[in-house]
């Protein structure tokens, strides 16, 4: 292949957003070049043998808000995009469970089980929050306006999201406004009292998130985990065949079939920068590449405070972000296993297996655990979200056997003393000791774990503080001020300079929505 | 006092050879009604996992209630060879084709498969009872036609797992077997015959026994098929990935000519999209004459796949301030197609395929509107009104992934 060294645009990092952006661009017709450190492709969205016969997501390990539109438009199910069901959630308790599964009549008596009043309310609250989601998804798919010195463009999308806003009946201003401000605990005890119910449901609002349920603003974090939608369906979760990696893929491809030229192991190690101006790269090995622009996938801490030199940006910029918030507060547990978990309260194989399996049994379980990292600690019982991967996808492993996937929170990326290799262990026998409570047989059929702290996240996939969003989804760092006011709209202080990662608008999670946001506003200002 | 139904003529829904399976592995309790059997509609209470198993695993479909017959003697290559509009004549041992059959006036009776097991012994699938056909077109020729229905137990294993699975009980190694050849073989002692055939355009097979193994066969398959997450799969999910295929289904898709009470009821295997499986060399078969005759004036109607397009069926749904009401299992209802103003067609059947992240249908349209790529409207009911959504003619098979005819190397 001839070396062009001349490009239109240069994504720096092979993540799933920025592979996005950079097949939307190709798309257009640009010639494009993604440069990706790592020696796979995916970001935190990849897929690895880490133990010989058992592939890993080792990162992102669910897909639920990828955008139907981003699929059609980069044909990704034609490259590979398979989105299987994930369709239940068991919250195995000492004696006892709750299990919810896609069946409603099934959900209703499961939970009215535990608690009648809280079984009508779960039929309503599904469809509440969707219709939520509906609400906020023309907002999510609006390019931030810049409320400081609105472009005609701006003026018009905030004339659009006004009229939205106004569009809203009382009852979902109401929802909304409650979302954007209260604790997910104070938000769910309005609708339900079953503990174990209420702590589930609450942990989707402390995902990624330095805070508890109890926490002011979580709320919002766990509407964000509500806006997805599968197939039309809201708060449907799916599992990628092959694991998140191939959802990468599918898009790498998609990019290649764009003409999109991708590059793996090569590290950029700055921006280069001519009178304000971004002209292309350099990497650690000292080749540069030449573009008229370049887009960074990265979160805003390495895209503005590793790729540029300070001098380059205003002060005040530079001071935003340095306070963005994006403290790393989980980690993964990823494990081989010889067998099935065989849980106490609901012994054997079954469908309980096919989907996520929630360690919250109750809002002090969540609280304490985040106590623990509140001082500087791993949460001696944490909190976690564990898929069998294999069981969905046999293929993820060998015949008979398995892989877990276990999402832990919480672990503080500033520990006490910092991370190191002890630590690592004696967090992974934490979270080991906690699953044994619910499922015993789990330490004698382990062949194999991988531990991974936020150190860990940060050193192997460049997530700042190990933040699995790019920085927290609280409402001081969404929409217009996400990552900084002014640069919400994917634009940066250095011309040509442009931002396409999960630390912008709309926000983390395999959605593809900022990698295609981003491409758009590009396309359209060039 | 429990009421005990104790009426036994022989008129009652009959069971197949893996009820006793089926029935305690099918929790939904959901049935339909297939050629006189209870045909599990899906095993869980939800098809989605079944349809996902299809694609990403293994189904394992109970398919006994097919119709079959054995056509046998010196003439029977001859009798096929006039009943069915293929070329039988270059049908090998061992190799099974797909085709229609019609009645004099060239319109489609019925379509399935014929296996050639031998030099001089066929067994044909069906839909429908076609035994008296076949008698009546073999009078004076030297054949025996057995109906082989009840005699012949049959499951059909589809998705990208089949292969490793019968792999590691058969006795024979099906790496070779190519797409639409079968072979015999055994499991443990089980004598069976397996074809690279099915309904889901996946790759897949179909597994033939006497109905006395049947459990046997059953049992193996979910046993050692387990580590491939083998999933015994129901008719929803059954439906939704034979349409991604492209494959028609009798009486939902186009009525035989034999019940069709008029004649615009009737189709052609022109009309079908089965054009290629006409072979006008062959010197004589059933129809040929008036096809042949259709094949110079080309047939009014065709029958193609249309793909209802996303943004504008959202943008319906979003009008009233609701998500996109996808239908949540495949539908049969015929549903109008527009140009312009002017109804130009119908689609028989469609589905929202998951695999492919689009809204697909198979339809009926005036040739002269269904060329790949011609926009129609398609009838949607929004909160009880009508609206009309772009849809667009495209290429069928919807879904077809290598692996359907692909070897391992």
């Amino acid at each position: 292949m001839p070396n062009i060294k001349k490009y239109d645009a240069i994504v720096i990092g092979g993540g799933h957003n920025g592979l996005t952006a950079a097949a939307y661009l190709g798309r257009a017709g640009k010639k494009v070049l993604v440069l990706e450190r790592r020696h796979v492709l995916g970001g935190a969205a990849v897929t690895e043998e880490v133990f010989p016969g058992f592939k890993f997501s080792v990162c992102s390990y669910v897909v639920s808000l990828m955008k139907s539109n981003v699929m059609r438009e980069l044909m990704l199910p034609k490259f590979g995009l398979e989105l299987l069901p994930l369709e239940s959630t068991m919250t195995p308790l000492e004696n006892d469970y709750l299990l919810r599964t896609a069946d409603s009549d099934q959900t209703y008596r499961e939970i009215a089980r535990h608690s009648k009043k809280d079984a009508e309310n779960y039929m309503r609250f599904g469809p509440a929050m969707g219709q939520i989601g509906m609400a906020v998804r023309p907002i999510l798919e609006t390019i931030a306006p810049n409320p400081i010195r609105p472009s005609f463009s701006d003026i018009s999308a905030t004339k659009k999201i006004l009229d939205h806003v106004k569009s809203l009946s009382s009852q979902q201003f109401e929802y909304l406004t409650k979302l954007m401000t209260m604790s997910s605990a104070d938000f769910l005890d309005e609708w339900f009292e079953y503990e174990p119910l209420k702590a589930t449901m609450s942990a989707s609002g402390i995902i990624g998130t330095f805070m508890g349920p109890r926490s002011p603003g979580s709320a919002y974090v766990m509407l964000h985990h509500y806006m997805g939608d599968i197939d039309g369906a809201f708060r449907a979760w799916g599992f990628q065949r092959g694991g998140t990696g191939a959802v990468s893929m599918a898009i790498a491809r998609s990019a290649k079939h764009f003409g999109v030229k991708i590059m793996t192991e090569a590290s950029v190690n700055k921006v280069i920068v001519k009178s304000g101006r971004a002209t292309g790269v350099v990497l650690d090995n000292g080749d540069e590449y030449n573009s008229n622009i370049v887009i960074s996938g990265l979160d805003p801490k390495l895209t503005f405070l590793k790729m540029i030199d300070e001098i380059d940006l205003p002060s005040d910029f530079v001071s935003a972000i340095k306070n963005f918030r994006i403290r790393g507060s989980s980690g993964k547990v990823n494990l081989a296993l010889d067998a099935l978990p065989n849980f106490t309260c609901l012994p054997g194989d079954g469908h309980h297996l096919r989907g996520a399996i929630s360690i919250s049994p109750s809002y002090d379980h969540l609280e304490k655990a985040y106590d623990d990292a509140k001082y500087g600690n791993f949460s001696e019982a944490p909190f976690m979200d564990i898929i069998l991967p294999s069981v969905l996808d046999p293929d993820m492993a060998p015949p008979g056997k398995h892989v877990m996937s276990c999402f832990v929170q919480y672990a503080p990326y500033d520990i006490n003393g910092g991370w190191d290799d002890q630590k690592r262990e004696n967090f992974g026998d934490a979270v080991i000791n906690t699953i044994s409570r619910y499922a015993p047989n789990i330490k004698d059929i382990i062949l194999h774990r991988q531990v991974l702290t936020p150190a860990d996240l940060e050193s192997t996939f460049g997530l700042t503080e190990g933040n699995i969003f790019h920085g927290e989804l609280t409402l001081q760092q969404l929409f217009s001020l996400r990552p900084a006011v002014k640069w919400a709209d994917y634009t940066t202080p250095i011309k040509n300079y442009f931002q396409c990662g999960s630390g912008t608008h709309p926000g983390g999670g395999i959605t593809g929505s900022p990698g295609e946001m981003a491409a758009k506003k590009i396309l359209g200002t060039l | 006092m429990i009421y005990e139904n104790t009426f036994t003529a022989n008129t009652q829904l009959k069971v197949s050879p893996f009820f006793e399976r089926t029935s305690k592995l099918n929790e939904s309790q959901e049935w339909r009604r297939w050629s006189g059997y209870l045909a599990a509609t899906s095993y869980e209470l939800t098809h989605e996992n079944e349809y996902f198993a299809i694609r990403t695993k293994a189904g394992l479909l109970d398919i006994t209630p097919l119709k079959k017959y054995i056509v046998e003697g010196p003439d029977s290559q001859q009798v096929l060879d006039r009943l069915v509009t293929r070329n039988i004549g270059i049908c090998k041992i061992g190799q099974v084709m797909y085709t229609p059959w019609c009645d004099e006036n060239g319109k489609v009776i019925d379509d399935g498969t014929v296996q050639r097991l031998s030099e001089n012994k066929f067994r044909i699938t069906s839909a429908e009872p076609n035994l008296e056909w076949i008698e009546s077109n073999s009078i004076g020729m030297n054949v025996v036609v057995k109906d082989d229905s009840f005699t012949t137990a049959a499951l059909a294993l589809q998705g990208p797992n089949s292969r490793s699975i019968l792999n590691s009980i058969s006795s024979k190694s099906l790496d070779s077997l190519k797409f639409f050849w079968m072979m015999e073989t055994t499991f443990e002692d089980i004598p069976v015959s397996i074809s690279r055939t099915g309904y889901t355009g996946d790759l897949g097979y179909e597994i033939w026994m006497d109905p006395n193994d049947a459990l046997n066969v059953w049992d193996l398959l979910i046993d050692k098929g387990n580590p491939f997450g083998i999933t015994p799969t129901g008719l929803h999910a059954l439906d939704v990935a034979r349409i991604e295929a492209g494959l028609i289904l009798l009486d939902v898709d186009y009525i035989s000519s034999r019940h069709a009470l008029i004649e615009s009821r009737k189709s052609s295997p022109y009309e079908l999209g089965l054009g290629w499986a006409v072979k006008m060399k062959k010197e004589n078969f059933i129809g040929k004459q008036s096809l042949l005759k259709e094949l110079n004036h080309k047939s009014g109607w065709s029958f193609v796949g249309i793909e209802i397009e996303w943004p504008e069926f959202e943008n319906h749904y979003r009008n009233v301030g609701l998500a996109p009401g996808l239908p949540s299992t495949a539908w049969r209802t015929s549903t109008p197609l527009y140009n312009q103003n002017e109804q130009v067609g119908y689609a028989t059947s469609g589905t929202w395929s998951p695999i492919l992240k689009r809204y697909i249908a198979l339809a009926h349209i005036k040739s002269k509107y269904a060329e790949e790529g011609s926009e129609l409207k398609f009838e949607l009911k929004v909160e009880h009104f009508r609206k009309l959504t772009k849809a667009t003619v495209v290429k069928t098979p919807f879904f077809d992934p290598e692996r359907k005819r692909s070897c391992p190397t």
